[in-house]
């Protein structure tokens, strides 16, 4: 699909001019590229490379390292079973089981409808909570297989507006207001100690 | 739900004794700068900007803060690690808890993020470091959404910025986030994945990143937990943290028991004064393996730590006695396995994870830990090869030579190997595979053999005769 659109340019712009290397926004922008179309398409792969002066193949190889990013389209619903050992000792493996007899398909997959992904998962720190799972990366924990039953059926009827679609992650977004900023400076732009340090080295020499 | 949790609090259990990092999780809005407020938040930040910032420093080294990130290094030292003269320094806050058992900087940032940042701001303040990112491992939707909150709403009250609290002291906290994968937990490919680089770990020694860190500065990497401890540090000073825990491991710690306990849950005890049996046997505490079963072996560290087992229940959470005992306190992630829990499965379970998450820039790690899952796979699925358990244990070499760190096994005679472990590789993820198949090895081998088939004769049917 698409390049960022203009309402997500500024909004990577802004997240850009908070660091002192544009290289840094790389993994946020991608998120937001995510966010914008429930995946990472390639075009807004290459609008990323421009909005952060890199090659095409830098994002590429960032991206492809990261599990989050999919690039190609998955569910609405990322269903993420953790089974590692902690929820492995008291359930995990069965509640993926169960997840994929319930959404009929394996992990891995998608349902042919596009509503559901599951995912095998790592260890998501909810280790005392298992068996636990996450839902567009919000957290379940200690699921039983029939509150996974009810929180599809509430998902497929639109009832869990408070899950938004894959690829949004926290819905509050860091705002810096550019008067209580205290200012980003390439490192190669900065010499000498911040002020208050200056200040009080200076003190401690005259006293 | 069972007696002691918090139900706006997922797992945190509220027992009894001292609290310093978790101490407004009662609060159902203590993520809120109201809150953390009225309940002394910023009051370490206040304290600090009266002080000059090389005493801010020397409180913290005199508080024998141990990282709580997995390496326990002593914070205030760390922080004199920076290069005098090299300007800007950073601070990278690891927030990417991902090490299989871990759980309690999630809760930190979910449910206390002006705590985190108030020691960030502390930390800042004290060795002139210009600029803080906050990375937050990609998963936690929730941690984000709180620290942007904290965030924005600590700006507009003048407590983050320009000219903080009136004074000349000015630094920006930035929100970052991750997007899966655990190698970037460790400090440099923490780095690494700052600069928008794929999070592989660089080569160190010789340089660390107090020396050459972000974008080749000097910067301090340091835990959401170590950061947590700062203002209560500073608001009480070194003598009244030390006042808790033990000598050589002061103040509180978070730990995570999670497995085959009557009340698993996150608690905050006192750092190295609390015993392993207290912890998992206290009423206070997890009140013992769940009934009808009995402890087989229990992981004290997160998934990198050799195991434990029924004998070292009365060792203190410290993290000398631990290290000698062959394994380490790691994370803070202690993981109860019961009599019901099949060694080989458990062992490859950890070992599938750390194959998973090799970043692959090591042949000894990318291959061997591909290995080891693999010969572990068909043991467990009964391929088993009669040479196959000698053959782990050998691929298991190449990655972490000579002895590896594991527990004693008194009824065979055999005596601890003390951790740390050797690695051929450049991170410890490799060596981290080794753990869980050196300690079910040496304590559990007739399981892993009981697995393996006697070769039986192939049968030839009659008309081949
Ligand atoms: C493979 C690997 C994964 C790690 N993951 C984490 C992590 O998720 N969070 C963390 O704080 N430290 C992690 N660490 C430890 C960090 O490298 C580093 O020691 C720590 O963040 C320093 O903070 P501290 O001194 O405050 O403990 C990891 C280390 C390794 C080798
Ligand atoms: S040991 Fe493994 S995870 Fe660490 S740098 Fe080498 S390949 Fe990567
Ligand atoms: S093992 Fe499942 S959340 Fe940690």
């Amino acid at each position: 699909m698409s390049r960022l659109s203009h309402q997500n340019v500024e909004l990577a712009q802004e997240i850009i001019s908070r660091y002192p290397i544009k290289k840094s926004a790389l993994i946020p922008l991608l998120h937001l590229a995510q966010e914008q179309d429930g995946y990472v398409a390639d075009d807004a792969m290459a609008h990323i490379a421009e909005l952060c002066d890199v090659t095409p193949a830098e994002v590429v190889g960032t991206c492809s390292f990261y599990e989050m990013f999919k690039r190609h389209p998955t569910g609405t619903y990322l269903v993420n079973v953790c089974t590692n050992i902690s929820c492995m000792l008291l359930g995990g493996e069965e509640l993926l089981r169960h997840v994929e007899d319930t959404l009929g398909v394996r992990h891995g997959g998608t349902t042919d409808d596009g509503a559901f992904t599951v995912e095998d998962y790592e260890c998501i720190a909810a280790c005392t909570e298992a068996p636990c799972l996450q839902v567009n990366y919000r957290y379940f924990p200690r699921i039983t297989h029939d509150e996974f039953d009810e929180l599809v059926a509430d998902l497929r009827a639109g009832k869990r507006t408070d899950i938004p679609p894959h690829g949004t992650l926290g819905r509050v977004r860091q705002h810096i207001p550019a008067a209580k900023l205290a200012g980003v400076v390439p490192p190669d732009q900065v010499d000498g100690a911040p002020v208050w340090l200056a200040n009080s080295e200076g003190e401690a020499a005259n006293g | 739900m069972a007696e002691g949790y918090i139900t706006h609090a997922p797992g945190y259990v509220l027992n009894d004794g001292p609290k310093i990092v978790t101490s407004r999780f009662v609060h159902d809005d203590s993520f809120t700068l109201t809150r953390s407020r009225a309940t002394g938040g910023y009051q370490g930040l206040e304290a600090c900007l009266a002080k000059s910032p090389a005493e801010v420093h020397d409180e913290v080294r005199e508080a024998v803060l141990l990282g709580r990130g997995g390496a326990g290094f002593p914070a205030g030292t760390k922080w004199g690690f920076c290069p005098e003269g090299v300007w800007p320094r950073y601070l990278v806050v690891n927030g990417d808890e991902s090490e299989p058992g871990t759980y309690k900087d999630r809760l930190l940032m979910e449910l206390d993020p002006h705590q985190l940042i108030e020691g960030c701001l502390i930390a800042c303040y004290a060795l002139g470091l210009s600029q803080c990112f906050l990375y937050v491992r990609g998963e936690m939707a929730l941690a984000q959404e709180r620290i942007a909150t904290a965030l924005n709403d600590a700006y507009d009250a003048g407590l983050v910025g320009k000219n903080i609290l009136g004074t000349d002291f000015s630094v920006d906290v930035v929100l970052h986030w991750g997007a899966g994968a655990y190698i970037v937990g460790e400090e440099t490919a923490l780095i690494e994945s700052l600069e928008g680089n794929r999070g592989m770990p660089r080569l160190k020694p010789p340089f660390f990143p107090a020396a050459i860190g972000l974008y080749g500065k000097p910067t301090i990497v340091n835990n959401v937990e170590t950061l947590s401890n700062v203002p209560w540090i500073i608001s009480n000073g070194a003598e009244a943290y030390k006042r808790h825990g033990s000598e050589s491991s002061p103040g509180t710690r978070m730990f995570a028991v999670s497995g085959h306990v009557k009340r698993p849950g996150v608690y905050e005890v006192e750092h190295g004064v609390t015993t392993f049996r207290d912890l998992i046997y206290g009423d206070n505490h997890c009140q013992g393996i769940r009934d009808g079963h009995q402890l087989k072996m229990f992981i004290p560290g997160g998934g990198s730590a050799p195991w434990f087992f029924e004998e070292h229940l009365d060792l203190p959470l410290e993290a000398r006695p631990v290290g000698a005992a062959g394994s380490m306190l790691g994370s803070g992630a202690i993981v109860i396995m019961d009599d019901s829990t099949d060694a080989v499965q458990a062992c490859l379970r950890v070992v599938r994870f750390f194959a998973r998450e090799s970043c692959g820039k090591c042949t000894p790690c990318r291959e061997g830990t591909t290995w080891e899952e693999q010969i572990l796979r068909r043991i467990y699925d009964g391929h088993g090869r009669p040479g196959d358990i000698d053959m782990l244990l050998d691929v298991a070499d190449n990655i972490s030579p000579g002895p590896y760190p594991v527990a004693a096994d008194e009824s065979q005679g055999l005596e601890a190997v003390p951790f740390p472990p050797k690695q051929t590789t450049i991170c410890p993820l490799g060596p981290s595979s080794v753990a869980p198949i050196v300690s079910a090895i040496r304590r559990f081998r007739p399981e892993f053999e009981a697995r393996i088939p006697v070769r039986t004769t192939i049968p030839v049917s009659a008309g081949q005769r």
